[in-house]
Parts: C-alpha cells; structure tokens; sequence
C-alpha cells in the first residue's frame, strides 16, 4: 500500500517558484495498479520520483505498508521498491543477466540463487533465457530492453513497483502484447504499482485506479469506469476525450450487460409455447436451444404467428453469437458487422447465456438509468 | 645498408633502450592513472575544481620538455636526483595529467543522465554507482586518454636522453653529437615504432574493456 498525505513539492528555479505537485492525497491499495495520467508538466513524474526519494519532497507525508517514508534510509528504501525509468536505463556495460540482477546483488543474494531468478524472469515476459542472458542491452531490440527493464524492477521482488511511461517507447502492436503479459504477470504477483502514462487507453485498460493530475493537483482518483462515466470536472471530461463513453465498451464484459437467461425455447419444444413467450415479453425473436442447452438458432414471431408444427421448421440460423467474457467493444462490432440488434450470448462452450441489445448496451453506458422493460428483442 | 647493418650490430643495445623507454614512460603514465583518475571522477563534483585543475594541466602541457627539464635539475639536486631516471618520470607524469584527467571528467560528466538515474532508483549508493556503472562506462573514453598520452609522451621521453635518462633517445642525441646518422635514425625509427605499436596494443585493450556495439560511439 503506497499512501500520500498533502504531498507537495515546490521547485526554486531561477524564474521562481514552481509547485510541481500541489497537495495531493491519496491512497493505492495493496495489489492494486494506480496511473497517473494528465497533460505533460502536470507531476506525474515528480510525484513517482518523490516516493522512492529520487526528488526530495517539499512536505507531506509518504507511506508504505504503513511506513512513513522519512524513517527509512533511502538507499534501503529505494532496494525495496520497484523502478522503472521512462528511458528504460539498462547498463550498456553489463550483459542482461547482470543487469536483472543488479538489486539482488546490491542485496547480496548469492549468486546462484539471483542468476536462476533471472532466467525464470526472463521466461516470464517470452524471452529465451539461453538466447539472452549473455547479451548486451545494445543487442536487443526496444521491446525486449524494455521487458527487461520491467522484469530488472521485479528481479528482488519488491512489494512495490513505480513505473514511469514503462511501455511509451513502442510501437502499438508491441505495447499491447507487454501490456498484456504485464497484466498476466500481474494477476499472479499482485504488487502494488505506481504507474505513469500518456495514453488514456493504457489507463483504462490496466489500472484498477486513476489519478488525473493538473498543474500538479490532484483532479479526480477514480476506477477507469467511474472516470469515464462520471468525469468530475470539464477538464477532465475534455482530457478524456469526446469518445470517452465508447471507451467505456472495452471495459464492460458482455457478461455484465446480458440478460434473459431464462428467455428461450427447446428445439423439439412446441410452436405455440414459443410464440406465447415472445407475445407475453413483446419480443420478436427467441432462441432455440438444443438438448444440452446450446444456443442452436433462432426463431423470428413474423415467420410464426399464425402457423402450427414443430419448431425445427421455422428456426433460422444465429448470425453470430457473444462470448459472455468478450468486452462490449467486440460485441458491438459483431453487431454491427452482421447488422443485427441483438445477439446471442454463450460461455465458452456454447451454452446458452442470455442475449445482448444494442438498447440494452446503451443503457450501461448511460448508466443513468437501467429500465429492464425496455430490453426488447427487436 | 649502413644502418641496417647497423641495426644489426646492436639489437641488443636498441633492445635495452627500448626498454628503458618503456620503463619511464610506464611507469609515468601507470602512475598518472592512478592520479589523474580519482582527480578527473573527483572534479565532477564542482565545476570551478574542474575549471582550475584543468586550465592548470593545460598549462604544463604548454611547457616545453627541455625548459621542464632544466627546471627540475636544481629542485631534484636537493635529494640528488637532478638527472637521470626521476625527473624523466616526472615530467612525463606531468604531461600525462592532462589528456588522462579531461578524458576521465568528461567521460563522467558524459554518462548519460538516463543511467545515474536507473543506478540511483535502483537503490546504489554514490560509491556503487560509480565503481558499477559511471567507471566502466568511462573507461573506453580514458583508455582514448591513456593512448594520447603515452604517444605523446614516448616523443619527449626520447628528449629525456639529454638529461640522463637513457632510451631510445641515447641513439638520437649521440648521432646528432657525433654527427652520425645511422644512430640518429635508428633512434628515429625505433621512436616511432614504438609509438605505434603501444598505440595499437592499447587500442586493442581498449576494445577490450568496451561493451558490444558501442565502441564506434566511445572511440576517439
Ligand atoms: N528539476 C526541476 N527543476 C525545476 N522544475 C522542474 C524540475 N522537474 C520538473 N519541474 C517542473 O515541474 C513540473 C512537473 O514536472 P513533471 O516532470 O513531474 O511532469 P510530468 O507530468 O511527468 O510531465 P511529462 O508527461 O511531460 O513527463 C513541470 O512544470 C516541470 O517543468
Ligand atoms: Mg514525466
């Protein structure tokens, strides 16, 4: 747990005083990731580097797990805690096996122990430990230095981690890949991460919290979701960006927008049963399962009504289907890539879970108001 | 063919010189290293320290070898080494200071910000980032100090034949008072191949201590 309290920081330059980072509170649990996000001079930086004591602060406090800062020798201090520096920072002298292992070896780890955790390290983020445990920093590419100096951050394991940009020097493709390792890493060490970033959608999709800065002030510190749904002020509504709700898609599961489980009929069910169903809820289509409950196809109340026999005759196959674990920004491309309003939502191995409307998407969004009766099947 | 022969004749002679040369300009310049080092990682600290030590190294480099010679023949006479061997280390350990300290200055003020930074986060103290990180990374740049140094130096200490000192300037100064050319230009030749071989014996050193694919960057 990182906390601060009325921290500040005031730098003497020669055109006067400038307040970097003006009285700021706040709180990141344990095993939680916090980015700090907002335009450039804002204090993002100096509030990472203000924790682990690389720019001395001006007042307040800083806790860690509970322990004021000041009382730590910073030299311990800063062993004990993660960093990663915006330009990366291997040593060109050492090969990157020594450069994972320079904590460890400040701690004086013996040798064998520090090298193997360096080799498992460096499995974790997808690079051959034989391939490069030898090589030098100059010999790798910008991706794979900065896996390193990520996993250089981890190598003593260190409850808390301060990230400054640690995926700004890549190209998209590659960012999203560190990111998602870096995620699945995460789910398994559950460190405590301080964390800078540019880009809005890196905040939204790996932090549990974000802090939007502004002239060194704390603006707002919420979940991704509230932020984009309830910006607290225009700045930060501005600095999110017009598209903020859509942006809010990638963070809903299309499991947290389905309904209707129950809403559906059996393929050798009957015809009037059927049609009973759709008239009762005022909907216009159903879907049909299959013996075990897998969502089979679907039928239409237009292709119906008035008709008797077995459903078999009627139904018609679904154009695509949900996955409940898909986020809403697939689900809505799915939607309008068949250009449909509704889809079909299954687990992961078919079974009918309920269904999605594009109505029904909108009102998370809104979130204002949720009015179930409006959740038709059109 | 006079001086090949001649060159024959006394191998072991110019084997001798040479290495009385190699002693005195070794010797200097190991010792230059083991001082102008620390004062060029010390004078980082403060850019006046820096301003004043190098403006007085530059100094003593402009001072001719033969005025620094007569110069130190009366203050060495005091412990009765006014010639020979000690003030031909002297002055070479003097001249040495100036490419030996600048490059090590300028080496560390050079290191990239970036690298102190990671050293400092990392939880180093000023110590460890030095002997880990600021040293190794300089060192290719002193090495390049080190070799101007011990070239130019290999030249004056052939000067140093006039006062005693003996090496490969012994051949020089007795062909030219004995108006000889052939010790004059062994003396010359032997000079300069000894220059160029240190030089590229300390080249390969230095390519040595300096990591993969950065030494197009450091070199020169
Ligand atoms: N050493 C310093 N001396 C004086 N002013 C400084 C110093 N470091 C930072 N500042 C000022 O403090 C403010 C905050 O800087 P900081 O580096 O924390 O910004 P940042 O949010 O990290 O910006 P960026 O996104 O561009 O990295 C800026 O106005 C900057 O000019
Ligand atoms: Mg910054």
């Amino acid at each position: 747990m990182i906390r601060m309290e009325n921290l500040t920081k005031v730098f003497d330059t020669p055109g006067g005083d400038v307040t970097a980072v003006n009285n700021v509170n706040m709180e990141v649990p344990a095993g939680e990731i916090c980015i700090l996000l907002g335009p450039s001079g804002c204090g993002k930086t100096t509030t990472l580097k203000m924790i682990n004591g690389l720019i001395p602060k001006s007042a307040g406090k800083i806790f860690i797990d509970g322990k004021d800062t000041d009382t730590v020798n910073p030299v311990q201090l800063r062993r004990n805690i993660g960093y990663v520096i915006q330009q990366i920072g291997l040593f060109p002298n050492m090969t990157i096996e020594d450069n994972i292992c320079v904590v460890p070896d400040l701690l004086g780890w013996e040798k064998a122990k520090s090298r193997k955790r360096a080799a498992e390290l460096l499995e974790l983020v997808n690079l051959v430990p034989s391939a490069f445990l030898k090589r030098y920093p100059k010999e790798l590419s910008g991706g794979q230095q900065q896996r390193v100096g990520v996993i250089r951050a981890l190598a003593a394991d260190p409850p808390v981690l301060l990230m400054d940009e640690p995926f700004g020097a890549i190209d998209p493709i590659n960012r999203a890949v560190i990111q998602d390792e870096f995620l699945k890493m995460q789910k398994e060490l559950k460190k405590t991460i301080m964390f800078v970033s540019h880009d809005i959608d890196e905040a939204i999709k790996m932090a549990d919290k974000v802090a939007i800065f502004k002239d060194g002030i704390l603006e707002q510190y919420s979940a991704p979701d509230d932020l984009l749904a309830r910006p607290t002020n225009d700045f930060i509504a501005s600095f999110l960006g017009q598209d903020r709700t859509l942006k809010r898609l990638s963070l809903l599961s299309v499991g947290d927008v389905k309904f209707g489980e129950e809403y559906k009929v059996h393929g050798e069910g009957d015809l009037a049963n059927a049609i009973g169903q759709m008239k009762e809820l005022g909907h216009q289509n159903i879907v049909v399962t299959g013996p075990q409950g897998r969502a089979r196809a679907f039928l239409h109340l237009n292709d119906i009504l008035g008709k008797k026999g077995v459903i078999e005759e009627y139904r018609q196959a679904l154009p695509a289907v949900a996955n409940v674990k898909e986020d809403l920004k697939t689900a809505v491309s799915t939607m309008f890539r068949h250009d449909v309003s509704w889809l079909a939502c299954v687990d992961d191995d078919g079974f009918y879970k309920g269904y999605i409307t594009q109505k029904a998407i909108s009102h998370a969004l809104s979130a204002i108001y949720r009015d179930e009766k409006q959740n038709t099947l059109r | 063919m006079d001086i090949l022969l001649f060159m024959l004749d006394n191998l072991s002679l110019i084997g001798q010189r040479t290495w009385e040369h190699v002693s005195i300009v070794g010797v200097a310049v190991g010792i230059a290293i083991l001082t102008g080092v620390p004062i060029g990682i010390a004078i980082t600290q403060s850019k006046r320290a820096a301003d004043i030590v190098l403006g007085i190294a530059s100094v003593i480099v402009t001072i001719p070898s033969v005025a620094l010679f007569g110069l130190m023949i009366p203050i060495l006479s005091i412990i009765g080494q006014g010639v020979g061997y000690l003030p031909a280390v002297i002055a070479v350990l003097l001249y040495s200071q100036l490419p030996i300290i600048r490059n090590t200055y300028v080496a560390i003020t050079n290191v990239d910000p970036a690298m102190r930074e990671a050293a400092k986060g990392l939880g180093m103290t000023t110590i460890q980032r030095l002997m880990r990180v600021e040293i190794p990374l300089a060192v290719p740049v002193v090495m390049v100090g080190v070799r101007v140094a011990v070239v130019m130096n290999i030249g004056i200490t052939a000067i140093a034949a006039y006062i005693g000192a003996g090496g490969l300037g012994t051949f020089i100064s007795r062909g030219i008072s004995q108006t000889d050319p052939r010790q004059l230009i062994t003396g010359a030749i032997a000079v300069s191949v000894l220059a160029i071989v240190a030089d590229y014996f300390l080249l390969f050193i230095q390519q040595k201590l300096t990591p993969p694919q950065s030494s197009e960057k450091i070199d020169g």
